[in-house]
């Protein structure tokens, strides 16, 4: 029983930048769900009241937590687009070596284009009102 | 008939008829938390994220704190399965994976409840 195969062989295979992509979507996973604290974090602050929530905004606008909230978006725009990807391959759809290479590079394009967009709106909203 | 191995059987190993429902429930709360997380994403980049009174006004508005209690639960739903499967895959001591995966469970209903109980004052005051 100890000596059962045990698969996948992730060695012997050639890297593909599609392999770091499925990694990515674990690890872009597991950053989301620490960024869950932060949504908690926030909506607590917001139901303590006022003053908490006052220095709730001055822990998450110090520099060090604007780009670990620009990481956390970044996160979720590609993790987001990689799910969409993901719930076409199990409806069956997109399978094809070709096809799953052109969605990888879909989806790197479309997460940049997310976090650029919502990061500026995010940072300039932020920046309008200190 | 089983598909499960008499050796699998004795061992524990094979299907426990639990794994479907993993896979399925992940990809339904993936499915639901596309919308959701667009609606949340849109809201903050409209709102003045540092103004008390409209963030509040802004969660207790309309169905939103519908919705924010249900991004709340489901995500944390699918975090919590998300967490689940890499723990399986990446921890291999039986002590060290029971224990991470019931932690990790049990910090993840206490998010939920947190974050419901959050929204639901805050719409209930205001």
């Amino acid at each position: 029983m100890s000596a059962r195969p045990l698969s996948p062989h992730l060695s012997v295979y050639r890297f593909m930048y599609t392999m770091a992509l499925s990694i990515l979507h674990r690890i872009t996973g597991l950053l989301l769900s620490l960024g869950l604290l932060v949504l908690i974090y926030w909506l607590m602050s917001a139901s303590l009241g006022e003053l908490s929530y006052g220095s709730a905004v001055t822990v998450l606008s110090a520099p060090l937590f604007r780009v670990l909230l620009l990481g956390w978006l970044a996160a979720y725009a590609y993790h987001f687009c990689n799910g969409i990807r993901h719930l076409f391959w199990d409806a069956g759809v997109g399978f094809e070596k070709h096809q799953a290479r052109a969605s990888g590079w879909v989806v790197i394009i479309a997460a940049l284009l997310i976090t650029a967009v919502a990061g500026y709106l995010l940072l300039s909203s932020a920046a309008v009102n200190p | 008939m089983s598909l499960r191995s008499p050796l699998g059987v004795v061992l524990g190993r094979g299907t426990a008829r639990n794994a479907v429902h993993h896979w399925w429930v992940q990809r339904m709360t993936a499915l639901a938390l596309l919308p959701l997380t667009v609606w949340l994403l849109s809201g903050l980049v409209r709102l003045p994220l540092t103004d008390f009174a409209t963030v509040t006004a802004w969660i207790s508005l309309g169905w939103n704190p519908v919705l924010m209690s249900l991004l709340v639960l489901v995500a944390c739903w699918h975090s919590s399965l998300g967490v689940q499967v890499v723990v399986e895959d990446y921890v291999h001591s039986p002590a060290a994976k029971t224990l991470v995966l019931v932690l990790s469970k049990f910090a993840h209903v206490l998010l939920g409840a947190t974050g419901v109980y959050a929204v639901l004052h805050i719409a209930l005051r205001s």
